[in-house]
């Protein structure tokens, strides 16, 4: 019998896989479809103090290997997200959530966090700071060690749940920037988020995005996303989630060998709505295929 | 929603970059004229979302447009060829809505509609339909329609029927109609919803899933931020904010 449990920030998850951010909208519409209580928990949208439209369409422009999305944090802001969201999630959805948060100033994240820890739903937060859709703000947190450093800081103070730093793979440094976060206190490093990229369109020649740049997910980001959870793991001591174009159990193994404990699926769910229970489903065959019993064991390779 | 495979029982090229395509299999799912379907093209990443033309109990048909590399290799599929799709996206046309209703496409925009007058006819209604497009060679299908709507061509540069867009043809023809269901280029519906508000408008848009998940596709309403793909692709003229 595999054992597909992980201990991760004192809570024990029933398998590593949870719906990546943004690509599950709020999750309780994917309930439709099949029981999602069989996910290992859910990152919900990236929500923020105040109501958000986002960017102008297009927001999405395809790829070879994946897409590129500008959609630029929508949300209905974090108070309708914990009294009407997670309350629709939570008829559906019987274990907890991690709450994805994102925003311009120190103020505005730790706002919606103050907010957060009201809610039982929350197990922990993502703290976004690396969302490559916003202007003055985002991803501006997740590219220089210092100021990362800082917003963490001031996070922690006011934070009762753990927090989960979301990085950017848009630095020079990955390993520096997950320092300088695990020195300000975070619980754990989630990584990656989108790669900064553009497309253009070949009648008119002007670029697809209407915000220009978006980010670039999707299979073809995954050696860069397993070679920076690898690099991370030899520097950090805290636990990590990885994610970056994983889109079946095979991927997730190689996740885990690089060093994540946990595996979130992003751009997957946007063309197969099954692919969270796929993968579930999948993970106990291919652990048997590889002699693997206890996924646990696993997290930083095969000892 | 639900994930089916469907099997080609025709591809053929109706116009000008336009082709039909019948697809066999459960479309149970499907429950409302103006729906849309994601169909997997392989060797490109996101499926493609397209315009449930008509549909029975086993059989959809897509009319479509060439635009992109996806859509041209899709025209070469041959029949046979099995095509995994998402079907039953999107909320579709409300019929209740219309006692004299009035059909407005535009271009290939006249897609949904076929269906739509299938739904009328149903209930005994043969609705006027207003078919516009750029040139002669844009226009297709005419008789099939001509056999569910009572149809008033007209094409910007006067090679078929009124020689005008599609709201200069409304204007022109003194139509009797209470409300009006439109599909066609963004630019005909936004001024379609200042000239006439008592209609819907069925969008389009680049969508990341097609299903609700990505926040992809999502409009600006009077009544907030609404996704093409889920609360749509029809919404009411006069909530859109073009």
């Amino acid at each position: 019998m595999s054992n597909l449990e992980i201990k991760f920030l004192d809570k024990t998850f029933k398998n590593p896989i949870i719906p990546a951010s943004g690509t599950f909208g709020f999750g309780y519409e994917f309930s439709d479809l099949y029981d999602i209580n069989i996910l290992g928990s859910i990152s919900i949208k990236g929500t923020t103090l105040e109501e958000r439209y986002g960017n102008k369409l297009p927001r999405i422009a395809e790829c070879p290997s994946g897409l590129i999305n500008a959609i630029g944090l929508q949300n209905p802001g974090v108070n309708r997200v914990v009294n009407e969201e997670l309350v629709k999630l939570d008829k559906v959805y019987s274990d907890q959530i991690i709450a994805n948060v994102g925003g311009h100033s120190i103020y505005e994240y730790t706002e919606t966090v103050k907010r957060f820890n009201e809610s039982d739903k929350v197990f922990a937060i993502e703290l976004n700071i690396s969302c490559p859709n916003v202007t003055g703000g985002g991803m501006a947190f997740g590219v220089d060690p210092e100021t990362a450093y800082n917003l963490v800081t001031e996070v922690k103070k006011v934070s009762k749940k753990p927090i989960i730093v979301k990085l950017s793979p848009n630095v020079t440094n990955i390993v520096e920037m997950a320092k300088a976060v695990e020195s300000a206190g975070a619980d754990a490093i989630s990584l990656i988020n989108t790669l900064v990229g553009m497309r253009f369109d070949l009648k008119t020649g002007k670029p697809i995005i209407a915000n220009i740049k978006g980010g670039y997910s999707g299979p073809g980001i995954y050696p860069v996303a397993l070679r920076m959870v690898y690099e991370v793991h030899q520097a950090v001591k805290i636990p990590l989630i990885g994610m970056g174009g994983v889109t079946c159990a095979y991927d997730v193994i190689e996740m885990m060998y690089a060093g994540a404990s946990l595996v979130m699926v992003g751009s997957q769910n946007l063309i197969d709505p099954y692919a969270c229970k796929k993968i579930i489903e999948d993970l106990p065959k291919v652990m048997k295929e590889l002699n693997i019993e206890k996924l646990s064991d696993i997290i930083g390779g095969r000892k | 929603m639900k994930n089916v495979l469907l099997t080609i029982e025709k591809n053929i090229q109706v116009g000008q970059d336009i082709y039909l395509m019948s697809l066999s299999g459960d479309v149970s799912e499907i429950k409302n004229p103006g729906e849309f379907v994601e169909i997997t093209i392989p060797n490109y990443y996101l499926r493609r979302p397209i315009s449930v033309s008509s549909y029975t109990n086993n059989s959809i048909n897509l009319l479509y447009k060439v635009l992109g590399h996806g859509t041209k290799d899709l025209s070469t599929f041959e029949v046979g060829t099995k095509i995994d799709t998402l079907i039953g996206l999107g909320n579709g046309f409300d019929i209740s809505k219309a006692k004299k209703p009035l059909l407005i496409g535009g271009g290939i925009g006249i897609a949904p509609l076929f269906g739509l007058c299938d739904a009328f006819n149903k209930q005994g209604i043969k609705p006027t339909l207003v078919y516009g497009a750029r040139s002669i060679d844009d226009i297709v299908l005419v008789s099939e329609l001509e056999s569910k709507a009572n149809v008033i061509l007209c094409t910007d540069d006067g090679t078929l029927g009124f020689h005008g867009n599609v709201i200069e043809c409304i204007n022109n023809s003194n139509i009797d109609f209470d409300y009006y269901y439109a599909c066609g280029p963004y630019k005909m519906l936004q001024f379609l919803s200042l000239a006439y508000p008592n209609g819907c408008v069925s969008l389009e848009a680049r969508m990341g899933c097609g299903f609700g998940a990505c926040m992809g596709c999502s409009i600006e309403t009077t009544k907030g931020a609404k996704r093409v793909c889920k609360e749509g692709p029809v919404f009411e003229a006069n909530e859109v904010i073009f």
